[in-house]
């Protein structure tokens, strides 16, 4: 497959994204007899609890759910709006094959599978196993989570399986487990509102954590401080206490800034430090340096905000520390992550009611997908593939030899560029879109066009599936069932809504069936996702994540049960870190010390304006599904630059003209949104939209040493006025990447 | 009726949009929002404020109409104009301080926020106050709120001269009883204002 079959204004005519805008038989009144189904929402970590309605296996409606405890009955405007994507017109309902020229046709699913089948087997004979990958997702349940990662290694044998979990958690993960020891929040989200300071860094909670916001002002209601770090003044800031406006990527100025003050000042609790915990004073050592002067010249911020930070943060009795992506989309991302970690620590503020640490997660599942082993490191249970007794372990719990299982594979980025080199010629996609959602897209667009075959799995035709030889038509979050874990570490059920649309199948019967003509069947032998729990159980058993003692009767009668959870008479674990214990074999919390370093793209004279992208809060990550919501396009419809007034006054932009943002690798046009709300030196633009409204156009290709994420956060632009565009992409509609 | 009272606290809006996706979708509204969320000045301040129908005690939309179209509930809702008596002169428009009632060119008929009537007749919670995630739309009981909240319920308002009470509560400082609306000069000039609180440029001059 070398290029689209056929060009983009075409495949949108026929597959959308079109905008769904009435409910399933239209606005109707409720009914005594309609059913409501209580399940999740699919569109963030969150998992908010809702109750969809149901007539005549039609999702019609929803209902909120309050006593659910998580959410207690608040939805977003996403959750609120999310069953409109059901009896989707975009929906796909059979498999698809490609035809030059003519985009796609549909095709039985016999042949749409044994083709799949058929290439696998060419490819991976002729070029070997590792030549054949998958890409997965983090908004599959854990029971798709698993066995995407046992269908790589046992059915098609391949070492590279990575997820889009790698453009969201693993740095927060990574430095959780070196830090703690173990990858989750630390506490339940109850522990938030007890709080006597928040501390909130590089994360949007109003838009991408909405629910979080009552937590946070439940704590204010109780008197607690607030402080937000982030370069927008987001619309949690505007109520802080302290908001510190950091330059993008001087976060860690901040942090051993904060600490600095602290240690000088007494704020931290050297008798928790030295029973619980080492390697304080090597830390101690490096931030003595960073003083406020020192430590405000990287942060790109007044030296009294950190010492004020400080002062909040230092004395409190109790605390809570959380952050997300901007912190962590950095080649320091790890870094930046630890050395708020150590605020955490160097105070003894963790494992107590009120006093804990928390990482956001975006997706879905953020959480449990990347515990089930589809990491291209990771087996499941947050097992290290290259740990003997791990690969023992799973080797008995799937029947296989422990010698084939494959080792280490590629994680997101060096995969896509192995296929961009011809090392990897073939490709399975499943709940991913990478043509969006990886840095970098015209680097993106290229390698998917030298595949040799590529299969996705999907319910709606994504930008990333345009460019496939065969799709297969899968299924909606509320036509399967299964479990997910929530931003807190709660395992929780999403049931069975409806179910797909004839010609559509659920995905696990797909693998499953793809397994079968490969020879694997015995190994795929589940009679449905509530047989793959029971396996993923014994597989996470003894392990830091070990699922072994939930059934999913025991997650319903519990509303979520929190891992770990040994045994079926263990009531789950909200609360990490209790007493002092950590994850390490020697039970302490590891101090590491960390520098600040420049991140790989500076500004300059040729790209002097700072771009960093995210998300708005009417759409979710690729926007594969929110773009097909009416409600949600109308709400933002099409992505824009935010920039400070001082800064378009200097480029001569007024609010709303066209501008091109354009940095070394690509560029979009996009309307300008000026605003006092951002820093001066640095520009915003969302990146749901594809195409030439695709901020990742622009972001670059730099990777965190350790956890291998992106450097989203950070990349040189410059920014300047245009003409309104009048391609036939600027024509499409908005949500198809057309601009008004 | 529940024995929940609305409460308003436009201090803790975080701009999410969920009440006016979630009001859309009540059996009366039909995908029509009766919610305003109003953005107060975006180019210097993330702030939005929702608006939804006060319920005054002595609705003046009700009293400037001259079809006696506006109706209000034993206790204390003002609903929407009847159908059959509307005849879309947009009186109510005009009139309501609090710029809640709509003229729907469609239906030729003003429509405005009932409370959700159907959901809190019924026992159950207006739709927006039960979606909002950060509780700037709240309906729980006087007690509830008076011991969770750092602010007070007002209800009552003064427009110049007039007063007007509402059966929808908002949250203010401690001190304050009333919310006093005046008239304020906007053409004052750009020495004469304060500096702005949200100007991250100036921030970061400090
Ligand atoms: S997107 Fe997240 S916050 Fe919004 S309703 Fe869904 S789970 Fe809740
Ligand atoms: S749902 Fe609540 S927070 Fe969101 S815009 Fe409406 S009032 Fe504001
Ligand atoms: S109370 Fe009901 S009708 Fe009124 S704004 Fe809220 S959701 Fe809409």
């Amino acid at each position: 497959m070398a290029k689209l079959s056929a060009d983009i204004p075409k495949l949108v005519e026929h597959f959308g994204p079109s905008l769904s805008r009435i409910p399933a038989g239209g606005w109707a009144d409720t009914r005594e007899d309609d059913k409501l189904v209580k399940t999740h929402c699919c569109f963030c970590g969150q998992q908010c609890g809702i109750q969809l309605r149901v007539r005549e296996n039609k999702i019609i409606g929803f209902e909120p759910w309050e006593d659910f405890p998580f959410n207690r009955g608040k939805l977003c405007p996403k959750g609120v709006k999310r069953y409109m994507q059901d009896e989707h017109p975009d929906r796909l309902k059979s498999p698809l094959q490609r035809v030059q020229d003519k985009g796609f046709v549909p095709v039985g699913w016999d042949a749409a599978l044994d083709r799949v089948v058929s290439e696998i087997r060419r490819i991976q004979e002729t070029y070997g196993k590792d030549s054949f990958a998958i890409l997965t997702g983090a908004s599959l349940t854990n029971e798709k989570a698993y066995l995407m990662g046992k269908f790589a290694r046992v059915a098609l044998q391949t070492a590279n399986i990575d997820y889009n979990g790698r453009l969201c958690m693993v740095s927060a993960g990574t430095a959780s487990k070196k830090v703690f020891g173990i990858d989750r929040s630390g506490n339940p989200w109850s522990d938030i509102v007890a709080a006597d300071v928040i501390l909130v860094a590089g994360a949007n909670i109003a838009e991408c954590a909405p629910i979080t916001t009552d937590y946070i002002w439940r704590a204010r209601d109780r008197g607690a401080k607030l402080i937000v770090i982030d370069p927008r003044m987001t619309p949690i800031a505007r109520n802080a206490d302290l908001y510190i406006p950091v330059r993008p990527g001087g976060d860690i100025g901040v942090f051993n800034g904060m600490l600095h003050v602290m240690i000088k000042r007494g704020w931290i609790d050297q008798d928790y430090i030295s029973k619980h915990t080492i390697g304080f004073e090597e830390v101690a050592r490096t931030v003595e340096k960073y003083t406020p002067e020192y430590a405000a010249r990287i942060a790109g911020v007044p030296a009294s905000m950190i010492v004020r930070a400080a002062e909040l943060f230092g004395p409190a009795k109790t605390s809570f520390v959380m952050h997300a992506r901007g912190i962590e989309h950095h080649s320091k991302g790890v870094e930046n992550c630890i050395a708020m970690m150590s605020l955490a620590l160097a105070t003894g503020r963790l494992g107590r009611e009120g006093c804990g640490y928390a990482m956001i997660t975006g997706q879905g599942n953020g959480q449990g997908g990347r515990e089930q082993g589809q990491k291209c490191d990771q087996l499941p249970g947050n097992r290290k593939i290259d740990d003997p007794e791990a690969r023992r372990y799973i080797a008995g719990v799937w029947d296989v030899p422990e010698s084939s299982i494959p080792g280490k594979g590629l994680s997101a980025v060096p995969l896509m560029e192995a296929i961009h080199s011809g090392k990897i010629k073939g490709l399975i996609s499943i709940c991913f879109n990478p043509v969006v959602s990886l840095p970098d897209a015209n680097f993106t667009r290229e390698a998917l066009g030298k595949l040799e075959f590529y299969t996705a799995i999907d319910f709606f035709l994504s930008e990333t599936a345009q460019h496939a030889d065969i799709v297969l038509a899968g299924s909606l979050m509320e036509e399967d069932e299964g479990t997910t874990t929530n931003v807190e570490g709660r395992v929780i059920r999403h049931r069975k809504v409806v179910s797909p649309p004839e010609g559509a199948w659920e995905d696990w019967k797909i693998l499953l069936e793809l397994a079968r003509r490969l020879g694997k069947g015995n190994k795929f032998d589940y009679a449905g996702p509530r047989e793959i729990f029971d396996e993923l159980r014994v597989a996470s058993k003894g392990s830091v994540s070990d699922y072994y003692g939930m059934t999913w009767d025991r997650i319903d009668e519990n509303n979520g049960l929190f891992w770990p959870c040994p045994s079926l008479d263990h009531p789950g674990t909200p609360r990490l870190y209790e007493d002092g214990k950590f994850g390490h074999p020697d039970g302490k919390a590891h101090f590491i010390p960390v520098e600040w370093r420049p991140s790989v793209e500076m500004p300059d004279e040729e790209y002097p304006i700072i771009l960093t992208t995210g998300r708005v809060v009417s759409h979710f990550l690729s926007g594969t599904q929110t773009r097909r919501i009416g409600a949600l396009v109308d709400q933002t419809s099409e992505p824009f630059c935010e920039m400070h007034p001082q800064l378009a006054t200097k480029l001569g932009i007024a609010d709303c003209d066209f501008v091109k943002v354009e940095s070394r690798r690509g560029h979009v046009v996009v309307h300008a949104k000026v605003v006092k709300t951002i820093r001066p030196d640095t520009v915003f633009v969302p990146y749901h939209w594809p195409h030439d409204r695709s901020a990742n156009n622009m972001t670059i290709r730099a990777l965190d040493p350790q956890s291998e994420i992106p450097e989203f956060k950070i990349c040189a632009v410059r920014v300047m006025k245009a003409e309104r565009p009048i391609d036939p992409i600027a024509k499409l509609e908005v949500q198809a990447g057309g601009i008004r | 009726m529940t024995n929940g009272e609305f409460f308003i606290d436009y201090s803790r809006c975080i701009g999410c949009e969920a009440c006016v996706q979630a009001c859309g979708e009540c059996d009366t509204h039909r995908g029509v929002s009766m919610i305003h969320l109003e953005t107060i000045e975006r180019r210097d301040s993330v702030q939005t404020a929702p608006q939804i129908c006060m319920h005054c005690e002595d609705p003046i939309c009700a009293q400037v109409c001259p079809a006696d179209a506006i109706k209000k509930t034993p206790d204390g809702v003002v609903q929407s104009s009847l159908k059959p008596r509307c005849i879309g002169c947009s009186n109510c428009v005009m009139s309501c301080p609090f710029g809640v009632p709509k003229y729907q060119i469609d239906i030729d008929q003003m429509m405005k926020c009932d409370m959700c009537y159907d959901r809190t007749s019924v026992g159950k919670k207006p739709m927006c106050a039960t979606v909002c995630p950060s509780g700037a739309l709240t309906f729980t009981t006087m007690q509830d709120i008076q011991r969770t909240r750092q602010g007070v319920p007002v209800n009552e308002w003064r427009f110049g001269v007039e007063i007007v009470r509402t059966k929808v509560y908002v949250m203010v400082p401690k001190e304050v009883t009333r919310v006093d609306v005046d008239l304020v000069q906007i053409a004052t000039t750009a020495a004469a204002l304060p500096p702005d609180p949200y100007d991250v440029a100036l921030m970061l001059e400090s």
